[in-house]
């Protein structure tokens, strides 16, 4: 630990990263460009978020990592074992005990509170750059608030499939002003953004910061008849038969059977060990959570 | 708490004391009209430990700092360029610009960034004697219903919070608590 400065980055890094975070929080929705650094990670593994988080962490904090829901995958994993070596703070597979959160592709279950933080990892933060390559035009769109295209976007995919088929990284307007890429998380997530905890957004590779206070309207674009609808699969989990939750489909044998869990562990956890039982759960539920052994 | 030696005075434990000193300006910003401790840093005579710790935090070779006419000393320089190795500029190029409000006026000499880079833009640290009395109320983003909060001049901030998204961004500092206004806050006046 004492290999390291507090958090691995040095402090004139941070600096440039907590101002890029308080201007992206005066400017909400806005990709506040910074000089993102190498970490020893490689890109596309949370390198963005991993240095907001460096930049926020205090000793105190208690940091939960998720990836597409998950507490106990590679990419979450190896970020929490990261932040325990370099900054020394404690963690948590709890939601509830966490004080920064740092996310891949996932919106926790549980409301989140006013003491929280919640860090996404964000791979292209341009919502723009799929329908216009060069930066130079999509700044110029964001500088005049021309959004057309986006919305041309949307109205392709009515007329291809009779409905808006974008379901994950669907873009959402921040303050009634800039448009903004909420990240892949589904589109289930997109109504939880209106929370009460700080959303910051890091974006390693593509160099930018971006940001959504607390209680900060953020509208999924949609048209007045076609709605924006959250969508998940019509199931409910088959562990701890929640009905509110977004779902992951496993695909069990090559004779068609599947299940659907929620993709949220942490929350299933604590539905389970509340008794509530699932399609193919059992009554003793399986111990995955920190007290397994 | 003050001193003139420009020596000393800085963070004890710049790493922790930083990463608190962040949060506290993370945390208000992020939720205008809402009041957090910030503390460690000391400043020469005339500046608040507030503002001095906001100094220490976000201030390096990389920003230009103002220093209005009522702070600016030898000793107050001295002490920034010492502990913060951060430039000292003139208003229209400062990063952040720092002294009492009638002071730091006129705030159109402040950069309000472009339309393209809104965030190139001054960040303003206003000294006040005290956090009188709420005349203001606010509502925007980072704020649930409304907020309450005393600011000095409600017309002019009212301009900046019509540029958006342009402006400047400001905290206010006394004793050791800071307070932040940034552009996207509407403002309408109490009473």
């Amino acid at each position: 630990m004492s290999d390291y400065n507090f958090a691995y980055l040095d402090e004139q890094t941070k600096r440039m990263i907590r101002r890029a975070i308080l201007k992206g929080l005066a400017i909400p929705g806005y990709q506040v460009p910074f000089a993102s650094r190498e970490m020893p990670m490689p890109y596309g593994w949370g390198t963005g978020g991993v240095q907001v988080s460096a930049a926020t962490l205090t000793p105190e904090d208690t940091l939960k990592v998720i990836d597409q829901g998950a507490d106990d995958t590679t990419n979450a994993v190896s970020i929490r074992k990261f932040f325990e070596r370099t900054a020394g703070v404690a963690t948590t597979e709890e939601t509830e005990k966490a004080s920064i959160i740092q996310t891949r592709h996932r919106i926790p279950e549980a409301d989140l509170r006013e003491d929280q933080i919640l860090v996404y990892q964000v791979p292209i933060p341009e919502p723009l750059r799929f329908l216009e390559p060069r930066e130079t035009e999509t700044r110029k769109m964001h500088a005049l608030e021309e959004y057309g295209l986006m919305h041309v976007k949307l109205y392709e995919d009515i007329s291809q499939h009779g409905a808006i088929a974008t379901s994950y990284a669907y873009p959402v307007k921040v303050e009634g002003r800039y448009v903004m890429d909420p990240s892949p998380i589904p589109k289930f997530d997109n109504p939880k953004m209106e929370m009460a905890a700080i959303q910051l957004f890091g974006a390693g590779r593509e160099q930018r910061i971006y940001a959504v206070p607390p209680y900060t309207k953020v509208v999924s674009l949609d048209f007045e008849d076609y709605p924006f609808e959250a969508t998940k699969a019509e199931h409910p989990c088959d562990l701890c038969a929640a009905e509110d939750s977004y779902l992951d489909e496993v695909i069990l044998d090559d004779q068609g059977g599947r299940m659907f869990v929620c993709s949220d562990t942490d929350y299933c956890r604590t539905r389970r060990e509340a008794g509530h039982v699932g399609r193919l759960g059992t009554e003793t539920p399986l111990q995955t959570g920190p007290e397994a052994a | 708490m003050s001193q003139t030696d420009i020596y000393s005075g800085g963070f004890a434990d710049p790493a922790v004391a930083a990463a608190h000193g962040f949060r506290a300006a993370m945390d208000v910003m992020a939720r205008p009209g809402e009041r957090r401790e910030i503390t460690g840093g000391i400043a020469p005579e005339g500046l608040s430990p507030a503002a001095a710790s906001l100094i220490l935090t976000l201030c390096d070779p990389e920003t230009g700092v103002y220093l209005a006419a009522d702070v600016d000393s030898d000793a107050l320089r001295g002490w920034i360029t010492f502990h913060t190795g951060a430039p000292l500029v003139s208003a229209d190029k400062a990063d952040f610009a720092v002294g009492g409000w009638a002071a730091l006026m006129p705030i159109d000499q402040y950069r309000i960034g472009t339309t393209e880079y809104p965030d190139r833009s001054a960040t303003l640290v206003v000294e006040l004697t005290e956090f009188a009395a709420p005349n203001a109320t606010l509502t925007g983003p980072g704020i649930k219903d409304t907020a309450r909060m005393y600011l000095p001049d409600l017309a002019l901030l009212q301009r900046n919070s019509m540029l958006y998204p342009l402006g400047v961004d400001l905290f206010f500092t006394s004793g050791s608590e800071v307070a932040a206004l940034p552009r996207s806050t509407q403002i309408t006046a109490e009473g």
